[in-house]
């Protein structure tokens, strides 16, 4: 691989606009914000001229890691193009369907809309680092025997989006189970079996 | 004067593969008989049609399935289309020294030359050592267009002196349906109503991108593919390419939806593979959300003016439909085939039309046609139930057919629709409905509507399937097919362990590779009736010959052995058996047993049946529908694994529920684009969104068809539920909303509507 070009600067404003063009802030208007042609139509932010890099530590499912991380990118990039964790998915890539839901010390985020930057030092643990050996975890169970999914695409997302909300609320009501999975999207629409799913895995470890 | 270019036609291409499959044939040569043999009850059977957890669930709850986005060689290079912003424009050249000169870019390469039909047209790639290297490449290639007048709306292209979108004009005729004469249907008719029912363009958002990667090794190309169709895909890229198809494989293990986006081969594919031609790396493209919205194809609209004429007891006596359909420059969908064949009525007269607009060409969406038309149709007989003063559910019964062709044609093999009328109404509780639509009071209005389905499902003969011994005593099947979420190497391992006395997790399946047995596209509900019957002919060949084995070890004759529980073993004396496993230690070798889905009688058509009930709530006060419950009664045929089929159901109540609510593809008329391609914008239902919903199967197994008696599933569950919802709001409110996704302004829009009663 070519080694990425290193312009040792903070990072501007006009590179993490850019960077998070996708997001909520579209491409289209950030060129229009600095005063320029619209770009073609294209697929990505375009070009980011202001690119820094630090080492940071991380501990994913157990095991601490240092990777070199540049301004814009995002946890999503790190798992799935550093560590080769491939499980948390690029769905949206602008946190709007939860399919990249890692856990970050304990808690559901969007790995797609955390800036690799922003979390040195923390830990993280994604659908590979679930099960105990052979021993799949009561949710990663539960979602095959509830036939919780069906692609299965999006199932990395809900799966830690349900053990999150099961470690935060181990008894959850149907209505807090379907809150807890709402900011995931199953295009599949298998809802209903998710929903099953998490339900039967809150049992199973209630009787431990 | 210069030919006009073709216009795609996706949903040709599609009915081509997938709804003309009763005329195919099965291989010369071949053993499959044109007729199945009488096959067991469903309670002779320990898996076929019980609830099997998927075979491959640990592989996906664990992460360890491996998605064509998931996939990274250590010399592959990332690829990148540069798409027009044009919606229509002549491209004057292109220059790609920029993007070429950049460090770590490999290759770029021109797409496109001549006139721009719509806004994200490919007109470059380049491949790069990284994404964002690539996405600096593509700002780096120089465009000169010479932009040119575009419309975007189908009612604005079909005004006089619109810019022309197609070379033929923007409005052409696409199909014509007759049989008898409806204006004499009409005149026998007591009531006479024409409505104009409206769909919108439901783009497919499958979680994982479209995407491939391409490898050349010599002159053999490798490409990994998120498809619905492994066999067609090589086939296509091996014309793209101008190289022999046997130099062509498709792999595609794991998929992230497609619903009929990914039958087509995409221009993505082509590029990558010509990317790693010329780099001598393995080139992988994938597109982002904003590209999958804009560019690989939804749902066409139909705008359908539905006449219809029946007497006084509900007979109808003439129906006569005149469609709109709109797929960006590609033709749109037929939607004339529900309308035609659903109910018995002697006098139809059918008209298309295809609307182009500069937008990219639709593609085939789960149940093309028949969703559209279901709206409308169904819509229609509900509308006129009320004009009637009938029950719809009876209105519907009153005019069964039981015959192809609305009681015109050829008989039905089976129609389980009066199993899944009765299935489905006690449920519901039909008699809870208002008997006069919109007869509630109050603020939240309730209401229950239905509609029904129709789709073929048969599946296609010439499928081909391998099962193998070895003499370890393993039973691996190969075929051809691919499993895009609706569960098929679990479909396979049912059958072949039912049919070999084993267990479905003892079954190795191996799929998803276009150099196995041959199976058709993952499209049109065709997967499990073609490739389920083609598993069992070729288990029931691998059982016998473990039976003879099994005879000469127990000493008796094979008919009096029967396998299971991972033996063989005597039928009157079950404590007289072997183990499979010790039995395949006589094999010499691995021996592969060829299974082929054979034929089905000409002289019988073969359709699947199914209908939905929707109970609803509205607030006439802000226009918001909530759909509290939809139960959904399907004939299918025998049910292969019933976990897999009722999920099946629940995607397809879903979608169809969100394409009743919410989707819609909106472009800007001024700038010829797409303004909503993402998540945030195209809103589809999520999990505060959804019902309650109950599957049920008739459980009706047709034995004609093939060896296990089973249709499709994929599309049955999707076509009746936009429509049933609908009618459900009419009920509940007495207007028919007749245009989706029902917005709250459009509901409250009917609610002002003063309507002329006939």
């Amino acid at each position: 691989m070519d080694t990425p070009r290193k312009k040792k600067k903070a990072v501007s404003r006009r590179a993490f606009l850019q960077t998070m063009g996708g997001g909520a802030v579209g491409a289209g208007v950030v060129s229009r914000v600095l005063g320029k042609e619209m770009p073609a139509l294209q697929a990505g932010p375009g070009p980011m001229d202001v690119v820094s890099s630090k080492t940071i530590s991380l501990t994913v499912n157990g095991r601490k890691v240092k990777v070199a991380a540049e301004a814009g990118e995002t946890l999503l990039q790190v798992l799935r193009e550093k560590l080769q964790l491939t499980g948390a998915k690029r769905v949206c890539n602008r946190g709007e369907c939860g399919g990249c839901t890692v856990l970050v010390g304990g808690k559901p985020v969007y790995a797609c809309h955390t800036l690799a930057l922003q979390i040195d030092g923390a830990e993280i643990l994604t659908v590979e680092g679930l099960a105990e050996g052979d021993k799949l975890h009561p949710v990663q169970q539960a979602f095959i025997d509830k036939d919780g999914y069906q692609c299965g695409f999006c199932t990395p997302g809900f799966i830690m989006a349900s053990v999150g909300l099961l470690k935060k609320n181990p008894q959850p009501t149907f209505d807090e189970i379907r809150a807890g999975v709402s900011g995931n999207l199953c295009r599949c629409g298998n809802y209903q079996k998710i929903y099953a799913a998490v339900g039967a895995a809150a049992e199973t470890m209630r009787r431990g | 004067m210069k030919t006009p270019p073709p216009i795609d036609d996706a949903f040709a291409e599609y009915a081509e593969l997938a709804r003309t499959q009763g005329t195919q044939t099965a291989t010369p040569g071949s053993t499959a008989p044109a007729a199945p043999a009488p096959q067991p009850k469903p309670d002779e059977f320990k898996y076929i049609g019980k609830a099997t957890p998927r075979v491959d669930g640990r592989m996906v709850v664990t992460g360890a399935a491996r998605y064509t986005h998931d996939l990274a060689f250590g010399d592959m290079l990332i690829g990148k289309i540069l798409r027009s912003p044009h919606a229509c424009a002549d491209l004057v050249s292109i220059d790609l020294s920029g993007a070429l000169a950049l460090p770590g870019v490999k290759a770029a390469l021109k797409l496109k030359e001549g006139r721009i039909r719509w806004a994200g047209e490919p007109v470059a790639a380049v491949a790069a050592v990284s994404e964002s290297r690539a996405e600096e490449a593509l700002a780096l290639i120089k465009v000169e267009y010479k932009p040119l007048p575009h419309v975007t709306a189908p009612d604005k292209a079909m005004e006089a002196g619109a810019p022309l979108v197609q070379d033929q004009g923007n409005v052409i005729k696409s199909n014509d349906y007759a049989r008898g004469d409806v204006e004499k249907g009409f005149k026998e008719a007591d009531v006479v109503l024409e409505r104009t029912y409206k769909t919108s363009w439901e783009v497919h958002q499958p979680t994982e991108t479209h995407g491939s990667v391409a490898r050349w090794d010599g002159d053999d190309l490798t490409v990994w593919d998120s498809t619905q169709a492994v066999q067609s895909i090589r086939d296509g890229l091996a014309r793209a390419l101008s190289i022999p198809a046997g130099r062509v494989k498709v792999l595609k293990h794991y998929m992230g939806g497609g619903f009929g986006s990914k039958l087509n081969l995409g221009d993505y594919t082509v590029t990558a593979a010509k990317l790693a031609k010329e780099t001598g790396r393995p080139v992988k493209i994938t597109l982002t959300r904003r590209e999958n919205s804009i560019c690989v194809g939804y749902r066409p609209t139909a705008w359908m003016t539905v006449k219809a004429g029946a007497r006084k007891d509900g007979t109808l006596t003439a129906l006569s439909v005149k469609s709109y359909n709109c797929g960006g420059v590609g033709r749109g969908d037929r939607v004339s085939e529900p309308y035609s064949d659903m109910y018995a009525c002697p006098n139809v007269k059918i008209e298309e039309f295809s609307v182009f607009v500069n937008a990219c060409a639709s593609r085939a969406t789960r149940a093309p046609g028949h969703t559209q038309a279901t709206l409308g149709l169904e819509g229609m007989m509900e509308e006129l139930a009320a004009a009637l003063g009938m029950d719809p559910l009876a209105l519907r019964m009153k005019n069964f057919a039981a015959k192809d062709k609305g009681d015109t044609g050829i008989p039905y093999s089976t129609k389980g629709l009066e199993q899944c009328y009765k299935l489905g109404s006690e449920k519901i509780g039909w008699d809870r409905r208002n008997k006069k639509p919109g007869g509630g009071s109050g603020k939240v209005r309730t209401g229950l509507g239905m509609a029904s389905q129709i789709w073929p499902g048969a599946g296609a003969p010439g499928t081909l399937a391998d099962v193998k011994l070895y003499p370890d005593g393993s039973v691996e099947v190969e075929c051809g097919t691919q499993d895009i979420g609706t569960g098929t190497r679990t479909h396979i391992a049912v059958v072949a362990a039912e049919t070999l006395g084993l267990e479905p997790k003892d079954i190795i399946v191996h799929i998803g590779n276009s150099d196995l047995p041959w199976a058709p596209i993952s499209g049109g509900s065709m997967t499990t009736p073609s490739v389920a019957p083609a598993v069992r002919d070729a288990a029931l060949k691998a059982a016998e010959h473990l039976k003879n084995l099994a005879s000469k070890k127990l000493g008796l004759p094979p008919a009096e052995i029967v396998l299971e529980n991972r033996k063989a073993a005597s039928k009157a004396d079950p404590t007289k058996a072997i183990e499979l496993k010790e039995l395949a230690r006589g094999l010499p070798r691995p021996l592969p047993f060829h299974g082929e889905r054979s034929n089905y009688p000409s002289t019988f058509a073969f359709q699947t049946f199914g209908v939905q009930f929707a109970e609803v709530e509205v607030d006439t006060e802000t226009g918001k529908i909530k759909v509290k419950k939809v139960v959904a009664a399907h004939d299918i045929g025998r049910v292969i694994n019933r976990q897999t089929a009722e999920s099946q159901v629940l995607g397809g109540v879903v979608q169809g529920m969100s394409a009743a609510l919410f989707e819609e593809k909106i472009m800007d008329p001024r700038t010829g684009t797409m303004v909503n391609p993402n998540y945030h914008d195209y809103k589809v239902a999520t999990a505060m969104d959804i019902p309650e919903i109950v599957p049920l199967f008739a459980d009706v197994i047709d034995e004609r068809l093939n060896n296990l008696g089973a249709k499709g599933l994929g599309e049955p569950g999707r076509i009746p539920a936009s429509a049933c919802i609908a009618n459900a709001v009419y009920n509940a409110l007495g207007v028919h909303v007749r245009e989706i996704p029902m917005t709250p302004a459009r509901v409250l829009a009917a609610l002002k509507r003063k309507e002329a009663r006939p």
